[in-house]
């Protein structure tokens, strides 16, 4: 699988002396939803990411919860793979339910 | 904010981008896909994404300089909370969209650089002194609503992460433009003196508000490519009247005049048609000659100067900590 240079969504990998690491921000916005990514910070340590973070992405609305992560540690499939990846195995028609046949009068299945 | 920029290169000249990439790329776009960071892209299109990302994100970050004027002198606890809130926004904007020009292989801190040594452009409005209390509600209510109409057709941007940035920023970018109208509205029915202080706010900021939707089309070298990449959706023209025909009723309704003897309502187009743009004016404070040019710099240089030391102390302290984990 191809792997870029550029980090796994893009982001530079510069390490000039005053630019901070780049970390990838998800918010959860309202309870049982899921972590959805918002989008970058930088930040010179985890607990100052996530203060960024939330002054950032959560200074108005429903966010309940935050994740961090150094973004150079997601590992993203390439555009290249999409094809093999994400075949919709139209071809597999017994992995759907219409596939079987049911006895007349059966319920429930 | 909107595309203003100066010449760059003819299109495509000199590009090594292999024509058979090109035409796939250019029919996912026609198919209304979204392009993606790691995506194939050609070298113009990523080249005119930098650009005007950047441009809109510094525009962001200047855009706090003319209203952070007034925080101390805001006239009330509520008013002041309410342009503290605003401003903190508008740093919030800048770091959206700077975050998202990221991830087309440009780290932060050069775009930084490119801003304060004067070789990146941000929007021409941020050049206008603050001169009055009533500035602050016409801001709101011209300058975020000029953007909220550019910013509502980028919502709909070819790439990804912009559009997305531009969602985030729509949603909040509502009370900026109704706090505005509601601080122009109150004075407006205040003393006369008040009524007077916003109606001469509003005289001066009426057409470099209209000069923010950028060049008139057929001065505008970029858009055809823009608009082909769906990187816009309409034409600088197109946005402008789109602007003029929600804000003249807006003034109608509180009283106060837009100072253009040539607005009229066209009952055949069934638009507001308006008078000619200073082209001249918008060309001198695009090319660094405006009131405040050197002023909105100079502040931006100070303040990343004498921040140098946090982000110092800031990295220090995770080498320190690094250090002590490790032993």
């Amino acid at each position: 699988m191809a792997n870029d240079t550029v980090s796994a969504i893009g982001g530079a990998t510069s390490a000039a002396e005053t630019q901070w690491d780049l970390w990838e921000v998800f918010t959860q916005e309202g309870e049982g939803a899921p972590h959805e990514h918002a989008g970058s910070v930088h930040a010179a340590t985890a607990e100052h990411a996530m203060q960024n973070a939330r002054d950032v992405y959560a200074r108005r609305g429903k966010v309940v919860s935050l994740w961090v992560v150094p973004t150079g540690a997601i590992i993203a499939s390439a555009p290249g793979d999409a094809g093999p990846l994400f075949d919709p195995g139209n071809d597999k028609a017994y992995r759907h339910p219409q596939f079987y046949k049911t006895p007349r009068g059966v319920r429930g299945l | 904010m909107t595309d203003q920029k100066s010449p760059t290169s003819a299109p495509a000249a000199g590009s090594t981008d292999d024509a058979a990439q090109v035409a796939e790329f250019e029919a996912r776009i026609a198919q209304g896909e979204s392009i993606e960071p790691k995506d194939w892209m050609p070298e113009r299109y990523r080249k005119q994404l930098t650009r005007m990302m950047s441009q809109h994100a510094h525009s962001e970050i200047v855009g706090m300089l003319p209203e952070g004027n007034w925080i101390t002198r805001a006239p009330s606890l509520r008013r002041k909370m309410v342009l503290l809130a605003k401003v903190q926004d508008e740093a919030g904007h800048g770091l959206y969209i700077y975050c998202g020009t990221e991830t087309l292989g440009i780290g932060r801190e050069e775009l930084v650089d490119q801003l304060l040594t004067g070789k990146a452009k941000y929007s021409s409005i941020f050049n206008y002194p603050t001169l009055t209390w009533a500035d602050i509600g016409v801001i709101g209510w011209f300058v975020d609503g000029a953007a909220i109409v550019n910013q509502t057709m980028l919502a709909k941007a070819s790439f990804g992460p912009y559009a997305r940035a531009m969602v985030r920023i729509c949603k909040e970018e509502n009370f900026h433009k109704k706090q505005g109208y509601e601080s122009v509205a109150t004075l407006a029915n205040g003393t006369p003196e008040q009524r007077a202080m916003v109606q001469d706010a509003v005289n001066r900021w009426w057409w470099p508000s209209l000069m923010m939707f950028g060049p008139s089309d057929k001065d505008s070298p970029n858009s055809a490519e823009l608009i082909r990449w769906r990187v816009k959706r309409d034409t600088n023209d197109t946005l402008r009247q789109r602007f003029v025909d929600l804000t003249v009723p807006q003034a109608r309704a509180v009283n106060l005049t837009l100072p253009d003897p040539d607005l009229r309502y066209n009952e055949e187009t069934e638009h507001w048609d308006f008078g000619e743009i200073d082209w001249t004016e918008f060309h001198e404070v695009i090319s660094g000659n405006g009131p405040c040019n050197r002023e909105r710099l100079a502040a931006r240089r100070k303040a990343h100067d004498d921040g140098a030391w946090v982000r110092e102390a800031a990295q220090a302290y995770a080498a320190k900590r690094d250090a002590v984990t490790a032993a």
